[in-house]
């Protein structure tokens, strides 16, 4: 809410300058987000007289003008038509910005000095005004700046009103608390009124047909008003809370909503049918114009003002194209009502229209200022409108709403706050700010909010009163004792940072992709009819189709994060992102939310420029990533297999493995399927793996234990196998280890070749065997025999040859 | 004999210096002095001719002078040997080093966690919950009813009338305190979203939520832990104040500030002149939340905080654009 401190001294004294009231108001809950000084600008220009005008020498369209300025003459160029010797106008100094952005120095134009410039009412954003210079009031002391001439000098307060506080959305709401601030009391408009005409109840009723949306209704009427503008001083408070000014009528139920925080609203009476006003319920699918010139089709719980026809406003958002006030109108009903706050808000949130007055009354306004406030605007009305007011007002108001008294123990409170006041400190600032207060016991206070405060109902409510009255600074750091006790931590949680730490020590970067995706981001994955993940939880309310869906998957995001490297130039890439994706489940609201883990891979293996290569990352890059992950579980190669199917198909069928622990399929891994490189627009080629880090979890083994050193040392023997090419190199090992000899250590492929000499579609891989005794020295012997045992099955079972 | 000897002792000196750590020229020193036809040998092959009451003497003295020999030559070539060890240039201790390339954690993780190592060391365990939530976790058991104007400071995304994406972390206020008993003193880092895209708001973001609830704990304890948290993570020379708010689940509510970072609280465009950067909301938890758990409001009390990740990570980085930590550019996750 913007509040002008000019505006607001007309209701309370305070001396503080504006930074520091922004400051006291900001730390008592009221934040000040920017204090806007508008005319500041003004002070650079003075009231000027214009004591002669000549033709300027070298150009027709511009006169040289002599201009005093209070203190002595300076020749200004001046184009404007209208000037003439004997005006007073603005004189904008060298030195002035003007709200343009134009910067103002003496100059020369068109070989003439010129020290200043003539303004014109819209170049001071004064007025409409651009056709010459501003003629001022000849009685403005010359010489003066146009801020202390005018008035202007004002500081305007953006305030942001927390939704508790709608109380504050009013000049007079904020009056309280900087009356609390400084120490003084609120200074009320006086209100007396001229009930010249005969009464209300003889040309106009009101019918509450629906009291608990409606459980006040008040309404004046004044006949014989003429429209006109509003005068000035009226318009620059508008302006200066940010509403334009339209007429004097619907000018005065703004400034009193702006006053008082009373939304109302004029009716042509002339335009109400049977002079009837009655509160309803619209019917659903009822249909309605509004002021703004929209058709709108209504709900069952749209509260609606009728005449004695049919509807003439929605409540409390906005009234009707046909009853509005016009030029041509004449008698006016004042509308003053309070509206159910939540009826409102539901209303103006499913119609989309959300206005000053559907903003305070959703907010909650004083149910008790209503008289008050069409009081006001009849006062106001009959001042800047003219016309005569009917005797009395009718107000209805069936079940007058309740005020709660409420208890505070003032122990209580301070053991809350750890604070340490006495009762009367206590009562003194809630005092402060217009609530009845009074001491029950020595520790007991009995405290009534005024109808305004119906956030207040409960003692913290006067907790929270009382201590950002006090200041939040003043209550004392203090640190709270609590039972030692700790739960174990979550070994999932746990894990997961395991995982990420071994993947950032391979040289893998963390990524965080959004948990929204595009359904075409699913789609793009090939992923076949019937694939649960196809079916992903789907957003009401989007921001873009790119972002519509939850991600069942973490590739799209992970390829997409690709291609945007890609497109820099970064074209080394090791990814990773463990995170959820989220799989709807049919017989529950929530979906299954589970923690998956992709990575990527792209160009180079050592992208070093002086000593890595041009080697670029190849499938046992990825699998090495996967094998250091499943490490983190303790699954090791005898339970974890990288078989051949089944294979998603988004892994290039020939380049890639399904990842299996005791054959639980827990992921894959593998080069990009170049369908899938394609659809997302990747240029370069992507190996990925993928894993299921909860069913990881579940599979995951305890730390094996320690194996004790070997006391006797090892002795290896190698064996070249010249096999077939599609021979998978894990068969002879896996052979050779099922083969349970004692005293086989470990085997490893040490090497592997595919060469010309060999002849096409063989291969030769070399097996390294380490044997040991685990106690006593091995003889050669006894090596060789063994090994040449063990090379002649191996020899055997797969048609290999030595090499 | 004596003459003699001193004097082919000293010859092998001047050689064996002469030699330096040439191990070729001490091997000729030693065939030279010591070798069939060496210098020193030819003495001994002298002694015949010495008288023989002379003689033991004079194979004392010779005897002695070999063995001095001897022993230099070994010191001389010991030393060569050693000298050969050494490279024969020295390094060139400038070229690039062989660094292994390591891996980059997010700036959005590594935030996280060093926020959760602040409130862990304090006791505070993390706890973790669904982010996509039931509308009665996100917003009624927070004391936000629907129809609440409070519901406009948190543009929801809806899955379906009852359930939305998480707009805050703190749900897990509300899971916790069903789950268990007081006392609580937990932390709940993880994502959120909010329908909001522009140069400050990104639909996804990160916030840990706190929670601490117990038999007295007062609005001076909420402060006690949240000052010990900003001093830690922002250096304890750094200013704070708490400021009244308004949460819906807290009552009395709090905004933490803190000293701008970038100006030291002179104002800047980051603090928007202010001097002061709001960090984190906190409060003490609102009695209805406590009924809405089956806890009484009369025998506990307890307050809730909660901060974006995202918004600490960009004051300790200097890190100016919110976009940057989703759009996941390595040149940028390869500065943290």
């Amino acid at each position: 809410m913007l509040v002008s401190t000019q505006w607001l001294k007309d209701y309370v004294d305070f001396t503080m300058d504006a930074d520091t009231l922004a400051h006291r108001l900001t730390m008592a809950g009221l934040e000040v987000e920017a204090v806007e000084r508008p005319y500041a600008f003004l002070q650079q220009v003075v009231v000027a007289r214009v004591d002669a005008v000549e033709p300027h020498p070298n150009a027709d369209k511009l006169r040289l003008c002599q201009v005093f300025d209070g203190s002595r003459v300076r020749q200004v160029v001046c184009g404007a038509p209208n000037v003439a010797s004997g005006q007073v106008v603005p004189l904008a100094l060298p030195g002035a910005v003007l709200p343009s952005g134009q910067k103002l120095a003496k100059a020369k134009i068109r070989g003439q000095v010129s020290e200043g410039m003539l303004c014109s009412q819209r170049e001071l954003l004064l007025g409409d005004d651009a056709s010459g210079i501003w003629v001022l009031d000849p009685a403005l002391p010359l010489g003066k700046t146009l801020l202390e001439a005018l008035d202007l000098d004002d500081a305007i307060l953006d305030v942001s009103i927390t939704p508790n506080r709608g109380d504050c959305l009013s000049m007079i709401g904020v009056a309280r608390e900087v009356a609390a601030l400084s120490g003084t009391r609120v200074r009320y408009p006086e209100i007396s009124l001229d009930e010249t005409g005969p009464s209300i109840h003889e040309a106009a009723s009101v019918t509450l047909e629906d009291p608990l949306g409606c459980p006040r209704y008040a309404a004046r009427l004044i006949r014989g008003v003429r429209i006109g503008p509003s005068p000035r001083w009226m318009q620059r408070r508008l302006e200066a809370a940010g509403i334009r000014s339209i007429n004097n009528v619907v000018d005065v139920t703004n400034f009193v909503m702006l006053e008082m925080g009373q939304p109302l609203h004029a009716f042509d009476y002339e335009r109400l049918r049977e002079g009837r006003i009655v509160v309803r319920r619209a019917q659903a699918g009822e249909r309605f114009s509004t002021l703004d010139g929209v058709e709108r089709t209504l709900f069952d719980d749209t509260l609606l003002i009728c005449d004695g026809v049919g509807p003439v406003a929605i409540a409390g958002i906005m009234g009707g194209l046909d009853s509005e006030i016009t030029e041509g109108t004449t008698q006016v009903l004042i509308e003053s009502a309070y509206f159910q706050p939540e009826r409102i808000r539901r209303s103006s949130r499913k119609l989309g229209l959300r206005t000053e007055s559907s903003y305070r009354f959703e907010r909650g306004i004083d149910p008790e200022g209503v008289p008050r406030a069409l009081d006001r605007a009849a006062q106001l009305m009959l001042q800047l409108a003219g016309g005569v007011l009917a005797t009395g007002a009718i107000d209805q108001y069936p079940s007058p709403l309740e005020r709660p008294t409420i208890s505070l123990r003032v122990p209580r409170v301070n053991r809350f706050l750890g604070l340490d006041l006495d009762a009367a400190t206590m009562a003194k600032v809630l005092e402060s700010i217009e609530m009845h207060v009074e001491q029950a016991d020595s520790e007991t206070l009995r405290v009534t909010p005024p109808s305004c405060r119906h956030d207040v109902t409960r003692e913290v409510d006067l907790a929270e009163e009382v201590v950002r009255l006090v200041g939040y600074d003043q209550v004392p750091v203090t640190h709270a004792a609590a039972p030692l006790y700790a739960d174990p931590p979550d070994p999932h949680a746990s894990l997961r940072l395991q995982v990420k730490q071994a993947l950032t020590a391979l040289g893998f970067d963390e990524v965080v992709t959004y948990s929204f995706i595009s359904e075409k981001g699913v789609k793009d994955l090939g992923l076949p009819e019937g694939d649960a993940r196809l079916r992903p939880v789907r957003l009401r309310n989007p921001l873009s189709e790119e972002q519509a869906v939850m991600r069942t998957s973490l590739l799209p995001g992970m390829l997409t994060t690709a291609r945007h490297n890609f497109d820099r130039g970064n074209l080394d890439l090791r990814l990773f992102e463990l995170s959820k994706v989220f799989l709807p489940r049919p017989d529950q609201s929530l979906p299954q939310e589970d923690h998956h883990l992709a990575g990527l891979l792209a160009g180079r293996r050592v992208p070093h420029l002086l000593y890595g290569s041009e080697e670029t990352v190849d499938y046992a890059d990825a699998k090495g990533a996967v094998e250091a992950v499943l490490e983190c579980f303790h699954l090791g190669s005898d339970t974890v297999r990288f078989s051949l199917e089944p294979l998603p198909p988004y892994c290039d069928p020939a380049v890639g493995a399904a990842v299996l622990v005791e054959d639980h399929l827990v992921g894959s891994v593998g080069r990009v399927d170049p369908d899938v490189q394609d659809a997302f627009d990747l240029k370069r080629d992507a190996y990925y793996f993928e894993l299921d880090f909860e069913e990881l979890f579940r599979l995951k083994r305890p730390h094996p234990g320690f194996s004790p050193l070997p006391k006797f040392p090892a002795v290896a023997r190698d064996m070249a196998l010249i096999v077939t090419d599609d021979l998978p190199v894990a068969a002879p090992l896996d052979f050779i280890r099922s083969l349970n000899e004692p005293l086989v250590e470990q085997v490893d492929v040490f090497d592997l070749y595919r060469g010309k000499q060999l002849g096409e579609g063989r291969k030769s891989v070399g097996y390294r065997l380490v044997y040991r005794a685990p106690d006593r020295n091995l003889t050669d012997e006894e090596v060789n025999a063994l090994h040449q045992r063990i090379t002649e099955k191996v020899l055997s079972a797969f048609q290999a040859q030595l090499r | 004999m004596e003459e003699a000897a001193r004097s082919v002792l000293r010859e092998a000196q001047e050689a064996i210096e002469a030699a330096g750590v040439d191990l070729k020229a001490l091997d000729a020193v030693r065939v030279g002095f010591l070798g069939r036809k060496g210098r020193l040998t030819a003495l001994f092959k002298q002694l015949g001719t010495v008288a023989p009451e002379a003689r033991p003497e004079a194979g004392r003295i010779l005897n002695e002078a070999k063995a001095q020999l001897e022993q230099r030559l070994a010191e001389a070539i010991e030393r060569a040997k050693k000298e050969a060890r050494r490279p024969k240039s020295r390094v060139d201790v400038t070229v690039p080093g062989r660094r292994p390339w390591t891996g980059h954690l997010h700036p959005i993780t590594q935030t996280a966690l060093d926020i959760a190592a602040i409130f862990n060391r304090l006791g505070f365990e993390t706890v973790e919950g669904p982010e996509v939530e039931l509308d009665y976790y996100n917003f009624e058991a927070l004391n936000i009813p629907k129809d609440h104007p409070a519901r406009d400071m948190q543009d929801t995304f809806y899955v379906s009338d009852e359930v939305v994406l998480r707009t805050h972390t703190s749900p897990l206020q509300i899971r916790t305190m069903e789950r268990k008993r007081p006392p609580i003193k937990i932390i709940a880092p993880g994502k959120a979203y909010r329908c909001d895209s522009d140069v400050t708001h990104t639909p996804m973001f990160h916030q840990v939520e706190g929670l601490m609830v117990g038999r007295h704990i007062s609005f001076g304890d909420l402060k006690g832990v949240l000052t010990i948290f900003v001093q830690q993570m922002f250096g304890s020379d750094v200013g704070l104040r708490f400021r009244p708010s308004f949460f819906p689940f807290t009552e009395p509510s709090a905004e933490v500030d803190i000293q701008c970072v970038m100006c030291r609280g002179t104002g800047c465009r980051v603090c928007s002149q202010t001097g002061w950067l709001e960090i984190l909301g906190s409060g003490m938890v609102d009695p209805e939340v406590f009924k809405m758990v089956g806890y009484d409001p009369d025998e506990v009390s307890g307050f809730a905080f909660g901060m974006g990740i995202e918004r600490i990570a960009m004051l300790r980085y200097g890190i100016n654009d919110l976009r940057l930590f989703f759009e996941n550019d390595v040149r940028f996750l390869r500065q943290f």
